[in-house]
């Protein structure tokens, strides 16, 4: 195995000081945060970065809080064991701290970050289509300025973003959601463990109280587009309706057409298709129930 | 910038100081030096095994600041100021860790590769939740595996460990 070649590692103490870095040093520079991808790029892939910086010693970065409109600020250096154990994310939004439980192994939650996996912008990523339902939008900062996109706009290909080389992701925001919001993750991978996601499924929405008509809907999709994308059309046939079986057929065979999976070593694109439909249903069926969060076990039953 | 680095030639070393198994280390890393060259080779503990090399396999767990990890991916500098615990720091005055003397017991592992990482897991594991179930001790563990006992023997060598350490009078 490859093993990595010297580099020269920066090591700033603030976002400012990160992105000066970068526009001294010039191209062939990489952030380091958790570094679950780059060691691995650098091992596997043959990546060979002129320098690294490294953000951990940024402090502010990192951290779940609540803000007093009820949104919720994400910091990008938090680890994604972190949002799993939250008890701030697993009483809100409980399907994402499914999501991050869902990623490898517990040794790569402990360093992996939800800021790198964002940056990675890796279409399977579990999180993203989590984040999406929930309308995350993603604070970007260079040199002082800062800005913020939504989510969905963030990513632009496989493993490409909004962000330019000198600019940082800071924060992921989650504005606040309606009353009573479910949501629900379905992560379909035959291999149980330690596998990429093939299909990733998130569904949210909120029931009118008295009609229970489906008034806020969201659908997101993993790893069957070249980003991780909303299925707006298969929300569009719910709204406004009860949730039921036969209409939540309808939204995952909309789902299924509206995606655009490639065939991979992984499976099939016509395969990825017939699983967006299956799930998609499954995920609206299962949030629909309401149910309290589950076991990670009872959770893997549900899905077969 | 660059605070705590230092360049000989064109060679950059970074002092780092870290707790191995209970004792203060000071000692230079290069960038690039992973943590499981650092561990097994400047400081000789072999225990830490290294097989897969990609971070799926647990082999090369340790606990940092006991939350498991691969050290196979991680870079050495980022020990810096951590307390770092590999297999050799787990018994006490020759006395065995209830986790290292229950897989002995149970026959928690044949050819022993997997054991290091697989027993790190375990107490990082017991340490955070000391009466887990089937099913979470399967989800924490999932990213260590055993390509001889066919995890029953693990599992129960877990179980058996998580009842001794619960004991009272411990
Ligand atoms: S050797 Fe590090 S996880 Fe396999
Ligand atoms: S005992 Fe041989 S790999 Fe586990």
């Amino acid at each position: 195995m490859r093993r990595p070649e010297a580099l020269e590692i920066f090591q700033p103490a603030s976002v400012k000081e990160a992105c000066q870095i970068i526009r001294k040093n010039g191209p062939g520079g990489h952030f380091l945060a958790g570094g679950t991808d780059l060691v691995i790029a650098i091992k596997e892939k043959g990546l060979a970065p002129r320098y690294v910086v490294d953000l951990k010693r940024i402090p502010s970065l990192s951290g779940i809080g609540e803000n007093p409109d009820g949104s919720l600020t994400i910091g990008a250096l938090t680890t994604l064991r972190e949002v799993e154990i939250s008890p701030l994310i697993r009483k809100k939004y409980p399907f994402l701290a499914q999501s991050a439980a869902e990623v490898g192994s517990i040794q790569i939650r402990n360093r992996a970050t939800i800021g790198g996996n964002m940056a990675n912008a890796t279409p399977s990523a579990d999180v993203a289509p989590s984040l999406l339902v929930l309308d995350t939008k993603a604070k970007i900062s260079c040199d002082g300025e800062e800005r913020v996109v939504t989510l969905e706009d963030f990513f632009v290909g496989p493993g490409k973003t909004v962000m330019k080389q000198d600019e940082i992701l800071t924060e992921l925001i989650i504005p606040p959601t309606p009353a009573g919001l479910r949501g629900e993750y379905m992560k379909f991978s035959p291999r149980e463990m330690m596998d990429l996601a093939y299909v990733g499924v998130a569904v949210a929405l909120a029931l009118e109280t008295k009609t229970k008509k489906c008034q806020h809907v969201r659908i997101a999709l993993g790893a069957v587009s070249p980003t991780p994308m909303r299925a707006r059309k298969a929300e569009a046939i719910l709204l406004n309706q009860v949730l039921a079986e036969e209409i939540a057929e309808r939204a995952g065979e909309e789902a299924s057409s509206e995606c655009k999976p490639i065939s991979d070593v992984r499976s099939s694109a016509e395969y990825r298709r017939e699983m967006v439909r299956v799930n998609t249903k499954r995920a609206l069926l299962n949030a629909g129930l309401g149910s309290e969060p589950i076991s990670w076990l009872e959770r893997r039953d549900k899905r077969y | 910038m660059a605070e705590g680095t230092a360049k000989a030639e064109d060679r950059q070393f970074i002092p780092i100081s870290f707790t191995l198994n209970g004792t203060t280390q000071q000692t230079q890393v290069e960038p690039h030096e992973l943590l499981i060259d650092v561990i097994r080779n400047r400081f000789g503990l072999t225990g830490t095994k290294r097989s897969c090399d990609v971070q799926v396999c647990g082999a090369c767990t340790v606990l940092v600041d006991g939350r498991p990890m691969s050290s196979c991916t991680t870079l050495a500098f980022e020990a810096r100021g951590h307390e770092v615990l590999t297999i050799e720091g787990l018994a006490k005055n020759g006395k065995l860790h209830p986790l290292q003397a229950a897989f002995i017991e149970h026959g928690g592992f044949q050819c022993g590769f997997c054991t290091p990482g697989m027993i790190l897991a375990a107490k990082a594991l017991l340490d955070q939740n000391p009466e887990p179930n089937r099913e979470e001790i399967i989800h924490f563990m999932e990213g260590n595996i055993c390509r001889c006992t066919g995890y029953k023997k693990i599992l129960e060598s877990i179980v058996a460990a998580a009842k001794i350490l619960r004991s009272p009078g411990r």
